[in-house]
């Protein structure tokens, strides 16, 4: 098994090299400090969903709710801070809170009420992006202060702040998975839940820690997203989820879970961003790019599936 | 024990009641909804809405049967909205290039069959999860769409193309389609050998397969009656006003599934009726006309559907433990 994972990694990884390299060919602006460190910048709310993604898709889970814990987050923060009065900080730590809590409800559903997380994060998927909108009323949220940009918008030691947070959580997820007591749990519960549960590893809190944790992750990202573009507004994240699991797959985790590494969902994140921008710049609008990312998704698990055939025979 | 004496005594409406309990459910909610939202404010029940309610809604019932084919047989798609923004703008632009209208018909069908069967096809043989097929799906019809077509409003469609506008003894020609549909299929479903196999397919693929079936065919099958269905849904949808917006109609794969859900298709599949999933839509189609006349923003209309899905998957879930729980007795 960690032969073959080991492969698939080291595929993406020539994968991503050509990649880069064809596009650097392609536009002589790809490959500079300044555009890829842009690109960073970029990817650094979906890469922090992504990590804990990688977590839910290996428990054997799916989380499709994360875009509207997204948009939910970024309304509220607006709503605490304007409409209530309450300070910036603490509107920012009450709104991650928030996204804690709707990512633990997830987990209730899933585990309490033996939910498929599949069907129970689509319900709150329409929930929590409906409570968005209810509560925002369309209308949106602007004025930030400027210390608040800094975190989507400026820079530490010539490096996007954003990026620093993210390359913080990764290195935190990527212990956390590989080698925590908590990481094995989260393996043997995706390989086979009901042996996981007999050979006494704690299933139920588990799952339930995991989804908290994207719902908190989630929160984090809506932060960012705002101080990012400046704004709040209730659509934000729409489709996030797409873009996140596509990432995780492209990475190597197994969607019936088990199996799967942080570093191969960084791999897939850098893979995805590459050609979005490296697209972009060759002239394809933004609509054509999701097109490519949709192809991508279903080629890579065809190609993996015949992969994992091959090495079974 | 208690449970073994109610079944003995059932008599033949309790049983229809048993066999078909969500689909009480849903239609006791319509009528309640009715009286309620009609107390309130009598406009709500003139005849005109009603109209409006039930023809300009029949679409989402329409591809709701074939969500409930798909969710049947064991698998989702997260993709149908998008399918029907394609199919939706293949024909208007037909009709708008003077193809005749029957071309501009059944192309967009035609298509739907074709898309959804291959994805089928690569659910089954190459034994990819529906949900990452779709997904994948979802994204390259949607930017597709948009890529090819900018978003542009299609206008100037010849009117005969408006088959949602024709009417019938003063029904529109939608409620049609919707009723004549759901009524085929609900039989098809219960007496057709391969409308059986859906559900055995569904509930248990290892065992219909030791049983002789072929679940693999099946899935294909039901992804190309679901393509077909939303070919019907997206000429229907096309042709209701004079426009088509050539990009996907937001959330509609959402509606869908929940309307599926919601009349009793359990998510876990094998179980429900496309009764139920037609009853839903209309359900839906109610309560959204009735935040208008309740005066409630429309924008808490995605909540208070996220909360029925929620309270119908709860309830599904605890119905099975019970069943499970009677059946150890």
């Amino acid at each position: 098994m960690s032969r073959y994972l080991l492969r698939h990694e080291a595929i993406l990884a020539v994968l991503l090299v050509l990649a880069l390299a064809v596009l650097a060919m392609q536009s002589d602006r790809f490959f500079t400090l300044d555009n890829l460190l842009n690109q960073g910048r970029l990817m650094a709310e979906v890469g922090l969903v992504a990590l804990a993604m990688t977590f839910v898709i290996v428990s054997a889970g799916i989380d499709l709710s994360v875009g509207s814990i997204l948009g939910l987050v970024a309304i509220l923060l607006g709503v605490f801070w304007q409409k209530l009065g309450l300070p910036l900080p603490v509107a920012m730590g009450l709104g991650v809170v928030v996204g804690g809590v709707a990512g633990l409800v997830n987990g209730i559903i899933i585990t309490r009420f033996r939910v498929p997380p599949l069907i129970a994060t689509l319900a709150t998927l329409a929930l929590y992006r409906g409570l968005a909108e209810g509560i925002s009323q369309a209308r949106s949220v602007r004025g930030y202060p400027e210390w608040f940009f800094v975190l989507g918008q400026g820079e530490v030691l010539g490096v996007p702040t954003q990026l620093w947070i993210f390359l913080a959580c990764a290195v935190i997820a990527a212990i956390v998975l590989g080698m925590s007591t908590f990481g094995r749990a989260t393996y043997v519960t995706g390989a086979n839940a009901v042996a996981a549960r007999f050979s006494g590893i704690p299933v139920d809190r588990t799952i339930l820690l995991i989804y908290m944790a994207s719902g908190l992750i989630s929160g984090l990202a809506a932060i960012i997203f705002v101080s990012r573009v400046s704004t709040t507004r209730s659509d934000m994240g729409t489709g996030l989820e797409l873009d996140v699991i596509t990432a995780v797959v492209l990475g190597g985790t197994s969607i019936f879970g088990g199996r799967g590494t942080i570093i191969g969902t960084l791999l897939g994140l850098i893979l995805m961003q590459a050609l979005k921008n490296g697209l972009a710049l060759a002239g394809v609008k933004g609509d054509g790019t999701i097109v490519v990312i949709g192809l991508i998704l279903i080629a890579t698990i065809i190609i993996s599936n015949l992969v994992r055939r091959d090495a079974d025979g | 024990m208690a449970i073994a004496g109610a079944i003995n005594r059932r008599s033949a409406a309790s049983r229809l009641v048993e066999a078909y309990g969500q689909e009480f459910v849903v239609l006791g909610a319509i009528i309640a909804l009715f009286m309620i939202v009609g107390a309130v404010n009598p406009r709500f029940l003139n005849d005109n809405n009603l109209v409006n309610i039930f023809s300009g809604n029949a679409y989402i019932a329409v591809a709701a049967i074939g969500m409930s084919l798909v969710i049947i047989s064991g698998h989702i798609d997260v993709s149908v909205g998008s399918l029907i923004g394609v199919l939706a703008t293949i024909a208007g632009t037909l009709a708008v290039q003077g193809y005749p209208i029957w071309v501009a018909w059944t192309v967009p069908v035609l298509v739907g069959i074709v898309i959804n069967a291959l994805v089928g096809a690569l659910i089954a043989y190459f034994r990819i999860p529906s949900i990452v097929v779709t997904l994948g799906m979802l994204s390259i019809l949607k930017g597709g769409l948009i890529s090819v077509t900018g978003g542009t409003w299609i206008t100037n469609m010849p009117p005969e193309f408006f088959i949602a506008q024709a009417r019938l003894f003063g029904i529109p020609a939608p409620v049609y389609f919707m009723v004549v549909l759901t009524i085929l299929m609900a039989l098809w479903m219960r007496y057709a050998s391969l409308g059986r196999a859906i559900y055995a397919v569904g509930g248990n693929p290892e065992a219909a397969r030791a049983a002789g079936l072929y679940p693999e065919r099946t899935c294909v099958l039901a992804f190309a009656m679901h393509g077909f269905f939303a070919g019907i849904a997206a000429l229907l949808f096309a042709t209701q006003l004079q426009v088509i917006q050539s990009t996907v109609p937001p959330n509609l794969e959402l509606t869908v599934i929940t309307a599926a859900v919601i009349g009793g298709v359990s998510i876990l599949g094998g179980t429900g009726t496309v009764i139920g999933s037609t009853l839903a839509a209309i359900l839906f189609a109610c309560i959204s006309s009735a935040l208008v006349f309740l005066n409630v923003s429309a924008y808490w209309l995605r909540a208070v559907l996220g909360l029925l899905i929620l309270a119908t998957v709860l309830a599904d879930m605890a119905r099975r433990r019970r069943h499970r729980a009677a059946g150890r007795l």
